[in-house]
């Protein structure tokens, strides 16, 4: 440990943000498909949400003014980290049931976890983020999370 | 899905041409508007980039076509644990692909390795995929 966490940015763990919740359209079923260069026919008809949809789903909308410089919107779920260059993170999604058009989900995220190790060249700052999707019977949908290193 | 899957067996690998049109597409489908994606001078000037810069879910998105096209209505993803590793770039082409690393016939749960890789054989973005065969 090079003690690069402080209690403070340590106390974020387990924040959640406010359920969010959307409904899934045939149309933007379509769009995403098209936009990935999908081939198979349910997801082009929008029949079936082909995987990774999610992100479609429940990425923020949020105001242009809001956004920093670059384009991007600051996640609320995080602290100021003491290291703010992103590299590369991981995915790990579970997905327990197909998403079709009609069907409403709720997305709840969690910052789960924020921990440091040394790397070659420094101390490195890992988080990572679950989300959970459910449908309205309370059913687990997809599950996801995402880990973010920090250098 | 045939033949029946076997452990080794590899995956049809699919070219996709990282076009601008795609990724403005795709990112406006997100609602990601991430500069390094559609801005050439922020992306090159800015933040040091050779080009606009594919947008990394989108590769991850290109890992799972790999397996949902090779399944097709035989079965469907469970899972999978990715990363991206190295970006790829507007105007490139890069392969995906896969082969079966685990298989089991009596319960139908298999295991993939999968890739998106560039034309100098870098790999952009290894994953594991679980799938699950009806039966």
């Amino acid at each position: 440990m090079t003690g690069l966490l402080s209690t403070e940015v340590l106390s974020h763990i387990g924040r959640q943000t406010d359920p969010q919740r959307e409904i899934v359209t045939r149309r933007d079923i379509r769009k995403y498909a098209v936009a990935t260069g999908s081939r198979l026919q349910k997801y082009l008809d929008g029949d079936v949400a082909p995987p990774l949809f999610h992100l479609h789903l429940f990425w923020d909308v949020v105001p242009l003014d809001t956004l920093s410089p670059d384009g991007v919107f600051t996640d609320r779920l995080l602290p100021k980290f003491p290291l703010e260059k992103a590299m590369a993170g991981g995915l790990d999604i579970q997905y327990h049931q197909p998403i079709k058009p009609g069907d409403w989900l709720t997305a709840t995220r969690t910052l789960s976890n924020i921990y440091e190790k040394a790397g070659r060249s420094g101390a490195l700052i890992f988080y990572e983020v679950m989300m959970e999707i459910r449908n309205d019977a309370g059913e687990l949908v997809v599950s996801e999370k995402t880990t973010r290193i920090l250098r | 899905m045939n033949p029946e899957p076997s452990i080794g067996m590899a995956l049809p690998e699919r070219h996709h041409h990282c076009d601008v049109v795609q990724q403005m597409l795709y990112n406006a489908s997100l609602w990601n508007g991430h500069r390094i994606h559609f801005d050439m001078p922020y992306a090159t000037e800015v933040e040091g980039y050779q080009g606009l810069v594919v947008a990394g879910p989108l590769l991850g998105d290109w890992l799972h076509q790999i397996v949902d096209e090779w399944l097709d209505d035989a079965g469907m993803i469970t899972g999978i644990e990715y990363s991206n590793r190295v970006a790829a770039f507007v105007g490139e082409t890069v392969t995906a692909g896969g082969t079966v690393t685990q298989y089991d016939p009596n319960s139908g749960a298999l295991t993939l390795e999968v890739f998106v890789k560039n034309d100098r054989d870098e790999v952009l973005a290894p994953g594991i995929i679980t799938a699950q065969l009806q039966r």
